[in-house]
């Protein structure tokens, strides 16, 4: 039987969440609305006024090829990421508690890591003097040292990178709660172990492979050092004009236009991704 | 040869030792039942059939080819998991046809095969249904539709009824054993409730703690156990211990039984079918064969009698119908006859 809150104190537990939220969450947001609407003063910082005049400027061909690099670019690295996840992850849930342990902390390590650092750590690896050209040199692959930075490959490495370890700890429980009599029950039936995979794991995952994607996805739509690290100007992403427009040109309407933009796409997205989600567990 | 042979099969998860070495034959077109208590290891035989598990030592033979390293989905036999493992993401019809699809017969075949399966199981007109809306017992047929739609040489079952509830239970049975027959196939079913492998079997392998303890049709199970624990286990048995005390006599406390198939010397322990124990008022002239006993109490269940008897200390059961009941009551002394052929000398376990 399940009891219904009556009182003021019944309510009194989630007050704390709730505050949180609203203090960290939903004022600085309205804020960022609010900014979004108001007019840039030349030369000063802004003023109140409610004009549509930064969502107007946004939808210049400039703004919108951004955003369509944006996104294609989120898009590749989440592709990408769950393309190596997956497998990855699917040999990790079959292997013994203690390796998937040891490994799980890698990847957390991993995780830890600050986008600076995973951008001067790859810009270093990918640079002519010290990078890993050389160690193709070494191995007769390449004729002579090159450097592999900054360019679109290395802005996708380093997010990838970056990605990788949060695509497989978010696949991870999906991986391991699904039964391993389905892929034996395949073998029997005469499939070899890719075919039971690619014909049994992915099907049966398909829910859970959405919803990460839309995950990585909106992680990676929000980098914005790795591509000013590892990229050309022609690599820039929204968020890293976003930064451009709120820090160095002291557009803040501008920005926060942009910004609540990017917010509106990211929460359509983790809501398609819940929609998802919840159509699996009914199933 | 023909059939399915195990050669000093051994299985070691680590130290542990899960079945211990194993000969034993399967002949062709028989209907087996892997019989023993949970965790004693059937499931772990029935996988390494199917080469789901690889066995420590020793080899597997089919007809007389070695499939001991041959890959599971290179052995073409047909197996119904515990959970039935059917895949959710496809219906009846695509589950079935999975094996046909991925050795590329055409799409045409594909479908009359299902059709011709979904009869077979009695499930016709389901191919478009989506797995999660079968019930327990439609599941069941198809995962056995989808094991037998490679037509294989083996089939295996584990704990395949487990999941069905008593009643249908017993139909599926008799309905799998008809399948059997009809289809001439040698089937393996994994199974730990006796009277499933009673109705179903050919042949019933009985195992405890990783070893099989006998091979034989139901009936010689029930009748020649070959140890106590085989007669334990399959149906009640009264266990008798006694010292030979001459050729086919065996003093045991309260007197002196008969046997066929006694050894010269030793200590041998006998089963005794309480249904083939029989009680008569009064005690009694003490022969070989018949020993003195007094009634516990009797247990009248209508259609069978159960009569508690102490004899010489030790607890007997015995059963009787109601027209051959004698007329006894709780306390009375009586005589406690076991017919020779129904001591069944035990071997060690
Ligand atoms: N993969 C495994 N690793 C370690 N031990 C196992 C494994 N599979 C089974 N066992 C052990 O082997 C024994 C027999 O198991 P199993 O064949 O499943 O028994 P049954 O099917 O008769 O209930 C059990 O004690 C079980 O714990
Ligand atoms: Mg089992």
């Amino acid at each position: 039987m399940k009891i219904k809150p009556r009182t003021f104190s019944d309510y009194a537990t989630i007050g704390f969440p709730a505050g949180m939220l609203m203090v960290f969450f939903v004022i600085p947001f309205g804020i960022m609305i609010a900014v979004s609407f108001f007019q840039r003063v030349q030369g000063a910082f802004y003023e109140p006024a409610f004009v549509f005049d930064n969502y107007a400027r946004f939808l210049t061909s400039f703004f919108g090829g951004i955003l369509g690099f944006s996104i294609g670019l989120a898009a590749l690295v989440a592709v990408v990421s769950v393309l190596l996840a997956f497998p990855f992850t699917y040999i990790l849930t079959r292997m013994t508690r203690r390796t998937q342990v040891v490994w799980l902390v890698f990847l957390l390590s991993v995780l830890s890591l600050s986008e600076v650092l995973i951008g001067f750590g790859w810009s270093t690896l990918l640079s002519r003097t010290a990078g890993i050209s050389n160690l193709l040199v070494a191995l007769g692959v390449l004729d002579k040292p090159m450097s592999l930075s900054p360019s679109f490959g290395a802005v996708m490495t380093g997010m990838v990178y970056q990605t990788f370890p949060y695509t497989v700890l978010v696949l991870f429980p999906a991986l391991s709660r699904l039964d391993p009599s389905l892929v034996e029950v395949a073998r029997t039936l005469g499939s070899g172990p890719v075919r039971s995979f690619l014909n049994v794991v992915v099907p049966a995952l398909r829910n859970s492979i959405v919803s990460t994607l839309i995950m990585v996805f909106v992680f990676a739509l929000g980098c914005y050092l790795l591509p000013q690290l590892l990229g050309k100007p022609s690599h820039w992403t929204l968020s890293v004009l976003i930064t451009d427009q709120a820090i160095y040109q002291s557009n803040m309407p501008f920005a926060a236009a942009m910004a609540v933009f990017l917010v509106l796409v990211s929460l359509s997205l983790v809501a398609i991704s819940l929609l998802y989600g919840k159509k699996e567990n009914a199933a | 040869m023909s059939g399915l042979v195990f050669e000093s099969i051994v299985k070691k998860f680590g130290e542990f030792t899960a079945v211990h070495e194993t000969s034993l034959t399967i002949p062709q077109g028989k209907f087996v039942c892997l019989l023993g208590p949970s965790g004693c290891g059937k499931t772990t035989l029935l996988r390494m059939i199917a080469g789901l598990e690889a066995a420590t030592a020793g080899r597997i033979l089919l007809d007389g080819d070695d499939v001991t390293r041959i890959p599971t989905h290179k052995r073409d036999f047909g197996m119904v998991f515990q959970n039935l493992a059917l895949f959710p993401h496809l219906t009846v019809g695509e589950n079935i046809a999975y094996p046909l699809r991925i050795r590329g017969v055409s799409k045409s075949d594909c479908l009359a095969a299902v059709k011709r399966l979904l009869d077979l199981v009695q499930l016709p007109d389901m191919a478009g249904r989506p797995v999660s809306k079968l019930s327990g017992g439609q599941k069941q047929r198809v995962a056995i539709a989808r094991a037998l739609a490679l037509e294989p040489k083996l089939f295996l079952l584990d704990e395949p009824l487990s999941a069905l509830d008593a009643k249908l239970r017993e139909s599926m049975q008799i309905e799998l054993k008809q399948l059997q027959q009809k289809l001439g196939i040698t089937t393996i079913v994994v199974t730990h409730d006796q009277r499933e492998a009673m109705t179903m079997a050919d042949l019933v392998v009985v195992m405890s703690q990783g070893k099989v303890h006998q091979v034989a049709p139901p009936v010689e199970i029930y009748r020649k156990p070959k140890d106590a624990f085989v007669a334990d286990f399959i149906g009640s048995t009264n266990l008798i211990s006694g010292r030979i005390s001459g050729s086919g006599k065996l003093a045991v406390p309260g007197g002196t039984l008969l046997a066929d198939d006694l050894p010269a010397t030793g200590d041998v322990t006998l089963s005794v079918r309480p249904e083939n124990i029989r009680v008569t008022a009064g005690s009694g002239d003490n022969t070989p064969g018949c020993l003195a006993g007094e009634v516990s109490y009797i247990r009248d269940l209508g259609a069978s009698i159960e009569m508690y008897l102490s004899v010489a200390g030790q607890q007997i059961t015995a059963i009787t119908t109601p027209s051959d009941r004698p007329d006894i009551a709780a306390g009375d002394a009586v005589s406690v006859h076991f017919p020779k052929d129904a001591c069944v000398v035990l071997g060690d376990a």
